[in-house]
Parts: structure tokens; sequence; C-alpha cells
């Protein structure tokens, strides 16, 4: 034996790297689930919204529907994804015992949280792109401020990507999880103005939809695309910001205290 | 020298119920030390609190002179871990994971010594294999494997050597005691207690959360093992003799046989000359030694330990 004691030389930044290159692994080698379900689920509402309807009506005023629910439908990939990436991933992790494994180790909570983080916005950003790029078949976007466009892409991701870690900590069995997505963030999405602008809605309906954070997200990112929007941009990322924040802070505290992980 | 492992007044409660109570114990840098008690002892806990999956209620542990909570990456990279429970990670190929788990460790993977631990603990076959496919053996060995990629100074194992056969196990002690000549120090907790005497240089036994002994092994077993004398009497006795009270005297065997124990300080030859003066008729005797396994129920029986 070479010798078992003798370690070698501590690199501070490797635990980190080495988590994100293995949560990207793990969502590349079941791509078919990951990456493809997602984008065939984006281009059937693609086809829907866009060859059959996207001409025909207008919602919108100097735009066609195709081109009005593209940004987000867009929008919605990339939320669905870093949320699904996170919260399947780390209860997994849970559920399988695997955790221990990395609790164990030298990751610190920092490391974890941008780790795992990164990975689901990786394959929200990928989701979003393969997104844009099939609706391009359909319609052609303006883009009025593409950097913040991203920015605000970018943004809903770290969001969601923190939202799915939260409800990885809590979520007890498969059933709570996917309460998560089916009972809060699907009817937060449908009734967040992907399909249509709130300003079409009559009271108290139109109102009520200024209560839904995910309208902020997606009427900020349908802005920087087309120009226009429900209400100003700088509102829309000023609300999506304070909640991206609140919600690290919760993932934060979550992860750095052990509740729920360490016994 | 730095202690490898020093746990100081450690305390931890569920739910208001005490799992650990004060626990205090230390482990030389480079012995292997067994920490043994029936189910619900608290081992496990005061293990995953040395490994930091158990928050700590009260108390400290240092391992190499650090404080396992205020400098956990500095101690957790020092710490090789291997599970009770099997933990399957089905993601990637044994080999994979090997790899990446060295990097969690924040050192790079070291290929002569993957390889070396690939092939003492006999993983080469299945190196592209996920852990699911493999036999339960093996995936005892891979989970010993992965504990020790990253080089650790203590070796933590949590029952390694549970429902796996003996063939295994007594490879599994060999591998053991090579790495531990190496230089790398190991915990051991285990229920079997001939896996403990064998290895063990220092004992600790652990009851309802409590340390009941902490000794060496030798002198564990000498100290609270007891010597039984039976003795073939040639006419069945119809009463004990007077005078043996202090060896607690039985008789058995339709009153045949007459069982006296003896305290491990105490000479045979003294106790033949006063058996001698009875004139039981004595046709034939035996002594018998226990074993760590009674030392063990003998302590852990309640209150047995006070």
């Amino acid at each position: 034996m070479s010798g078992s004691n003798g370690q070698g030389v501590f690199k501070p930044w490797l635990p980190f790297v080495t988590l994100l290159r293995k949560e990207v692994l793990r969502f590349l080698r079941v791509a078919s689930q990951t990456l493809l379900t997602p984008i065939i689920t984006a281009s059937l509402y693609l086809f829907v919204f866009g060859a059959t309807l996207g001409g025909r009506i207008s919602v919108l005023e100097g735009f066609n529907y195709a081109q009005f629910v593209i940004p987000g439908l867009i929008l919605m990939g990339v939320i669905n994804n870093s949320f699904a990436n996170c919260s399947s991933s780390l209860f997994m992790s849970r559920y399988l015992g695997g955790i221990v494994d990395l609790l164990v180790t030298p990751v610190s909570p920092p490391q974890f949280i941008l780790a795992y983080t990164l990975a689901a916005m990786l394959r929200g950003a990928l989701v979003g792109l393969v997104t844009w790029l099939i609706s391009t078949l359909f319609a052609e976007l303006p883009w009025e401020a593409p950097l913040l466009a991203i920015l605000m892409a970018v943004l809903a991701s770290f969001l969601f990507a923190q939202f799915g870690l939260i409800a990885a900590i809590y979520a007890k069995n498969f059933d709570t999880l996917s309460m998560y997505g089916n009972f809060l963030i699907l009817p937060l999405i449908y009734l967040g103005g992907v399909f249509y602008p709130i300003s079409i809605l009559a009271p108290p309906w139109s109102n009520l939809s200024y209560l839904n954070p995910l309208f902020y997200l997606i009427d900020g990112f349908r802005h920087a695309i087309l120009g226009v929007g429900d209400t100003s941009f700088a509102v829309a990322f000023g609300v999506s910001s304070l909640l991206a924040v609140a919600l690290f802070v919760w993932a934060a505290w979550l992860i750095g205290s052990g509740k729920r992980l360490r016994s | 020298m730095e202690k490898a492992l020093h746990i100081e007044n450690l305390s931890k409660a569920f739910g208001g119920v005490p799992a650990v109570k004060n626990l205090s114990f230390d482990i030389d840098q480079g012995e292997i030390f067994g920490l043994l008690g029936p189910n619900g002892a608290g081992k496990s806990t005061t293990i995953n609190m040395v490994s930091g999956i158990c928050r700590i209620d009260s108390g400290r542990i240092t391992a190499f002179g650090y404080d396992n909570r205020s400098h956990y990456r500095q101690t957790r990279r020092m710490l090789g871990v291997v599970h009770q429970e099997i933990v399957i990670d089905n993601f990637c190929t044994i080999d994979q994971a090997l790899k990446l788990h060295a990097g969690y460790y924040g050192v790079e993977d070291d290929p002569e010594w993957r390889l070396e631990l690939i092939d003492l603990l006999d993983l080469g076959p299945h190196l592209d294999k996920v852990m699911l496919k493999l036999s339960g053996g093996m995936k005892r060995r891979f989970m010993i494997a992965k504990a020790l990629i990253h080089r650790p100074r203590l070796l933590i194992l949590d029952e390694p050597t549970a429902g796996v056969d003996v063939e295994l196990r007594h490879g599994l002690w060999d591998f053991m005691r090579e790495i531990n000549r190496n230089g790398t120090t190991i915990l051991l907790t285990t229920h079997y207690l001939e896996e403990a005497e064998q290895m063990c240089d220092r004992i600790a036994i652990m009851n309802h959360g409590e340390l009941v002994a902490l000794e060496p092994t030798r002198e564990l077993v000498r100290r609270l093992s007891r010597r039984t004398l039976k003795l073939w009497i040639d006419r069945p006795l119809e009463t004990i003799p007077a005078g043996l009270e202090n060896y607690h005297p039985r008789l058995v065997g339709n009153n045949r046989q007459l069982l006296l124990c003896l305290p491990t300080d105490t000479g045979v030859s003294d106790l033949l000359r006063q058996l001698s003066a009875l004139h039981l008729g004595i046709s034939d005797f035996e002594t018998d030694q226990s074993g760590l396994e009674e030392v063990f129920l003998q302590l852990t029986r309640d209150g047995g330990g006070s």
C-alpha cells in the first residue's frame, strides 16, 4: 500500500466545482427527461400558439399573439426547469440517503447553494434558449433590450432555483414535492400573464394579478423583449429582485443551519 | 501529539429524549478504537456528531486539534466516513463516483491511489457499473473505497461488516489492519464482538447514551471476565458445602456438578486446596473463561454499568 495517510493539497474551491460538475452531469445523464421533455412541451405550445392561433388573434396592440406569448413560454421553461432541477436533485438525495455523503465533506453552505443554483440555472437557460430557437420558426421578436431580457431570465432562474432548494428541504415525500409544482408554480404561471396581458382582465382579477410574483418576472421579461408591458420594467425588476433575495436568504438559512438536512 | 479525536461532555437529545449524555473520551493517533453498545446506545449518534451529519446540543469535538464546528472544513477533510446505511447514487459509475468524491474533499483525483484502492478492495471488474448493479458485499467495499479516496487521517467505520459473509469480513479486517499500519487511525463501531476483540486496541462501551467502560481491549476482558470452575462430583450433593459463598456456587446436573465463579485474580490452586479439604469426591473439573461477549452483556445489562 502506497500509504493511506498522506493527503494531497487542499483546494478550497474544488468541492464547489466538483458538486457543480456532478449536478450538471446528473441532468445531462437523464437529458431525455430533463431537457428533451420540456423542449417538446414548449414546442407543442409554440405550435398551438404560433402556427395555429398566433397570426389570427392579437391581445397587444402592434404584436400578433405568437409574439406576445413566446416570451412567456420561454420564461415558463426557464422557471419550471430551474425549479425542477434543484428540487428533484436535492430531494432525491435526501430520499435515497445520498445527502449524507455530501454532508460529511468540506463543501461549505455557500458552495452547496451556489453549485445547486448554477446547475439549475444552466438547465433553465438551455431549455429557454432552445425554446427561443424553435420559436423563430413561428414569429420574429423585436428584442428591444436583449441584455435586460437576459437579466430577467437569469433572475427568474436564480429565484426558482432557490425555491427548488427550499421545496426539496421541506418536502416530506414525492407527493408534497409535486404539490409545489402543480398547485403553486403552475397556477401562478398560468395566472401570471403568460397567455394574456392582465390589462384585459376586469377588476378584481386584474388587481389580484399584481399580487402574483410571477407576473413581475413574466412582464419584465416580455417588456425587455417587446418594449411594452403591464407595468414598468423597473417595478418588475425591483419586485423580482426583492423576492429573489428573500428566497436566497431563506434557502441560505436552511442550508447553513442544516435544518432538515442534519438531524 | 494531538489526539486524533477528542470528545468532551457531548450531549444530544431527539425530541427531548436523550440519545447521548455527557460523553467524553479521546482517541490517540494510530490506534484502532472500538465503540460498542446495544442498539440505541448512542454509538451512531456519536459518530454522526463527529462527522457532522448530526448537530451537537452541547459539548465539544475536536479532530487533530480542530473544532469540528468552528473549523469544520479542516476536520471533515481529515475524516473518512463509512456509513452504516448503504448510500446509493445511481447517476455515476463507481469509478466516476470515486473521482468525484475526491473533489468533494478538495483534493485532485490521484489515479495511483484510486487504482490501488480499487485493487485492494477487488472493485476492478465493476468500475463501469452503477451502484445498484453491485452485490451487497461490493457496495460495502465501494463505500470503504469512497471513504478512503481522499486519504483521511481518521477513518470512521459504522458497522462496516454488517451483513457481509465471513470471507469478506475477514478480508476487510485484514484491509483495515493494513491501512492502520500505514498510519490511519480507525474508529469502529460493530455488533460483532469478535471483530472488536480482534481488531481494537481500546474499547469503549456505551449504554443508554453513556459510557460504561473504556479500557484497552485485553484489560477490559481480563478485568471483567469471570472464569468458571466446573467440578464433577462422584455422588449427588444435597447442599452446597459451607465456605464457598464467595464463589457464587450453583449445583447443576442432578446435583453432581458444582459451578464456581472465580475472579480473574484468584488462583485455581488455592481453591482446589480448599475443595480438597471439603472431601467432596471430585472426579473431574474444567475451567472456562468468558470473552468480550459476556463482558458486553454484563456491562450493558440494566444497571450493569454503574
